[in-house]
């Protein structure tokens, strides 16, 4: 660039490029900001040596300090086990029956199992575990309970799951089927009986009759269900799958059964007591009664 | 003074000024003597203050006052304060505000002169100046001298002084902020939070730099106060005045002697300009420069002893008084200067707030609920067809010790309730509940009502179960199936 000019007024030379007249002036950079940038440059090589930086074809260089974001998270959630662990000790230690005698740790173990709860369960229970009745889903706030609402029934459910294959201790039982076994017309007076158990509707004889003939050996004489089986109680007012008429007769022509996954192996035993308590806690969580009345009740044969 | 001012550059960024050293002289006086009091005051209440001691049981802290920001605890003798009350908080900073206002329409810019802090810092630093390096002239040539060892010297020793100081200073900050004793033996085990020596770092540089180093200009250049002081003054207000009409024109003494009757009272020996901390001249008249120290008033009143003339040549005075002087008039007196109607009606502001907040003090009960209902799902409908809400509540126990609490139902009838740490079949209209000292207890509750009751509001009761028996009640909604 020969035909160097300067700008009269500044005393500055000119870049050269020109816009319809208006020219560009070569101002010099501030020296504060030179020695920014080769403080950035140098910060660059340390960082390009230190961290992980360049992309290859198979992964990217690791840098000196062989830093990783996963290895950072993995690192803080070490430290968030670490800072859990007294509690989940406490938890471990103390029989899960007796866990609300102690106000703290129960309500330590109730925010844990919220938090389990909103993790593993609310796919099918929901967030505010209200269930779903088109669904089939139960409703763990009410106090009506399959398979027992005692905390360590609830374990039990937790860990073992309901109609789970490759567990012999899961809790199993299945709705037969009436379809071909009774006519439409019985078919209709059970719905009749069923429905006025819990005041719906007329009561039935023919109905009443039938009911005691197929019904009663699960769900017993007067429709209170048994939780052994765990047949529901149909003389509450509370429906899994609706109390209308079509409703009750397609769950006797074409049962549908609830599953409830096994928890354990998936979650370790402290959560799966977390999530008992969190569940006993919502409301309709009943008192755990250490000689059961039936000893045949699977449930108190728990260790 | 014809030849260009060698403070004033020149460049390409346009003309600045650079500042001129002030090395104000020592002098002793009634102003001085006030002022020395009033350090002394004002830093035994700021070093002292985290120290004192005050028993508040075995639940609370015992120390006077502190800011427990972990805790969100504000401790002040006997008022403990809650984050829900900070409006008592924000009433002390606006009674301070009115304050500074009441002060100056009573006796102008009196806390520039003596409280601030900046004022009291500069002195002391001041002080050490004159400690180290002798007075004004000493300091002056040391000044100018070249950079030997003996001044390299001298400068390092001064330096750490003020550095001990400015540490000094940040340090006792952190003591409003937790247990003293305990934060002083953490800090030099290296144990104290990183947040501590942080603070201290930054109180104890900008300590360092505007006592030590920025001192008036801290006032003239950076401090919003004197400019909104003087949009607050008139000619009622007091301030330092030199009076022209009796001092001019200046002259010495011996040219007095030869010319009698030609030359007013200042014999012109500069010695206001030197005791002046922000290096003003008060005979140019009032200005922002001056913050009204009365140290002037010392020396000139000093002078005048000597020269055998009526003292108060500098004296505090209002506009008013100034111009009625000059007419032959006497001054007003000094209660209504002090007692005029705006000082009262700024009084009458700032006392009405302090009242408010006593009455609001002493008003307030030590307890409290609140609740709010379980939204998902809003109601259940349990087997024997009775619905039940949920509610979370929280009691709240201002008092420094535990304390039993009944929560009952007001309204909603046939309906009883049970909380997370008892069994349902407790469930009761009335339920008692323990709550720690000093604390929110949160607690679940559990509302069972009837078959066929409607969707209503009902009330949370509670009562503290002491000879207080303080009261407190919540409404909330019982939500039923259909009124979702």
């Amino acid at each position: 660039m020969g035909n160097k000019r300067v700008d009269e007024p500044t005393g500055t030379e000119f870049v050269g490029h020109e816009w319809d007249g208006i020219e560009e002036l070569n101002t010099p950079l501030p020296r504060w900001w030179l020695w920014t940038f080769y403080a950035t440059v140098v910060w660059a090589l340390g960082y390009v040596i230190l961290f992980p930086a360049w992309p290859l074809i198979e992964k990217g260089t690791e840098g000196v300090l062989g830093w990783t974001s996963r290895g950072q998270l993995a690192e803080e959630m070490a430290v968030a086990d670490q800072a859990r662990a007294t509690v989940r000790e406490e938890i471990a230690q103390v029989p899960l029956e007796r866990l609300s005698e102690d106000a703290p740790l129960m309500q330590q173990a109730v925010a844990g199992g919220r938090a389990a709860f909103q993790i593993h369960c609310i796919q099918c229970h929901g967030s505010g575990a209200a269930g779903n009745q088109e669904l089939g889903y139960p409703n763990l706030n009410d106090d009506d309970w399959l398979w027992g609402g005692d905390i360590r029934a609830i374990e039990y459910t937790l860990t073992h799951g309901i109609r789970q294959s490759g567990d012999s201790e899961t809790r199993f039982s299945a709705m037969p089927s009436f379809d071909g076994i009774l006519a439409p017309q019985e078919v209709s007076a059970v719905v009749d009986h069923v429905r006025s158990l819990s005041g719906l509707g007329e009561p039935d004889a023919r109905g009443a009759e039938l009911f005691e003939q197929n019904c009663a050996a699960c769900h017993g004489p007067a429709g209170k269900g048994s939780r052994q089986f765990g047949a529901p109680n149909l003389s509450d007012a509370i429906w899994l799958r609706g109390s209308s008429r079509e409703a009750i007769t397609s769950q006797i022509l074409n049962p549908r059964m609830g599953m409830m996954p096994k928890w354990e192996g998936r979650l370790d035993p402290v959560t799966i007591s977390m999530l008992a308590a969190y569940v006993h806690s919502l409301g309709g969580g009943e008192d755990f009664i250490e000689v059961a009345e039936d000893p045949e009740v699977e449930v108190d044969e728990q260790p | 003074m014809n030849s260009p001012d060698p403070q004033l550059h020149h460049s390409l960024l346009g003309t600045y000024e650079s500042r001129r050293k002030v090395h104000p002289k020592r002098i002793d006086g009634f102003f001085r003597r006030f002022k020395w009091l009033i350090m002394l005051v004002t830093l035994a209440i700021y070093y002292g203050t985290p120290w004192i001691r005050w028993d508040r049981g075995p639940y609370a802290p015992d120390q006077a006052v502190l800011v427990d920001l972990a805790n969100r605890r504000f401790y002040m003798f006997n008022i403990e304060i809650w984050p829900h009350e900070f409006y008592f908080v924000a009433g002390l900073l606006i009674m301070a505000g009115i304050g500074l206002f009441l002060l100056t329409s009573m006796v102008g810019r009196a806390w520039c002169g003596y409280a601030c802090p900046q004022t009291v810092w500069t002195d002391l630093f001041q002080h050490v100046d004159r400690f180290v390096d002798g007075d004004r002239n000493k300091r002056m040539r040391l000044d100018a001298a070249p950079w030997t060892a003996g001044k390299i010297a001298r400068r390092l020793f001064k330096w750490t002084i003020y550095l001990v100081i400015a540490f000094w200073t940040g340090g006792a900050w952190i003591m409003y902020f937790a247990d003293a004793p305990t934060l002083v033996r953490e800090f030099w085990t290296l144990e104290a939070p990183f947040v501590a020596y942080a603070t201290v770092g930054i109180l104890t540089a900008t300590t360092f730099i505007f006592g030590g180093f920025m001192r008036e200009q801290v006032c003239i250049y950076m401090c919003p106060w004197p400019r909104i002081q003087t949009a607050m003054m008139d000619e009622k207000s007091l301030t330092v005045t030199y009076k022209d009409w009796r001092g001019e024109p200046r002259g010495s003494v011996k040219k007095a002697q030869k010319h009698p009757g030609e030359f007013g009272d200042c014999i012109d020996c500069n010695q206001c300009v030197a005791v002046c901390p922000t290096g003003w001249d008060i005979r140019k008249g009032p200005d922002i420069s001056c913050i009204t120290c009365g140290l002037c008033i010392d020396a000139c009143d000093r002078v005048m002893d000597e020269v055998g003339r009526p003292r108060g040549l500098i004296d505090y005075l209002t506009l008013e008084d100034s111009e009625g002087e000059i007419r032959g008039q006497d001054h007003r007196p000094t209660w209504k200067k002090v007692l005029r109607p705006r000082s009262v009606l700024y009084f009458c502001v700032w006392a009405g707030i302090g009242l408010g907040l006593l009455f609001a003090l002493s008003a307030r009960t030590h307890t409290e609920i609140s609740a709010a209902p379980d939204r998902n799902p809003p109601y259940m409908l349990m087997s024997d067809g009775e619905v039940r809400n949920n509610y979370t509540v929280k009691l709240r126990n201002m008092e420094a010790r535990p304390r039993e609490m009944r929560v009952g139902i007001e309204g909603l009838p046939g309906a009883v309730m049970w909380s997370d740490t008892m069994s349902g079949d407790d469930a009761a209209r009335t339920i008692d509940l323990p709550v720690p000292a000093d604390a929110t207890q949160t607690v679940r509750l559990y509302v069972r009502a009837p078959q066929g009751t409607d969707a209503q509001d009902f009330s949370l009761s509670v009562v503290s179960l002491d000879e207080q028996a303080e009261t407190d009640a919540v409404e909330v909604r019982f939500v039923t199936p259909g009124d979702e």
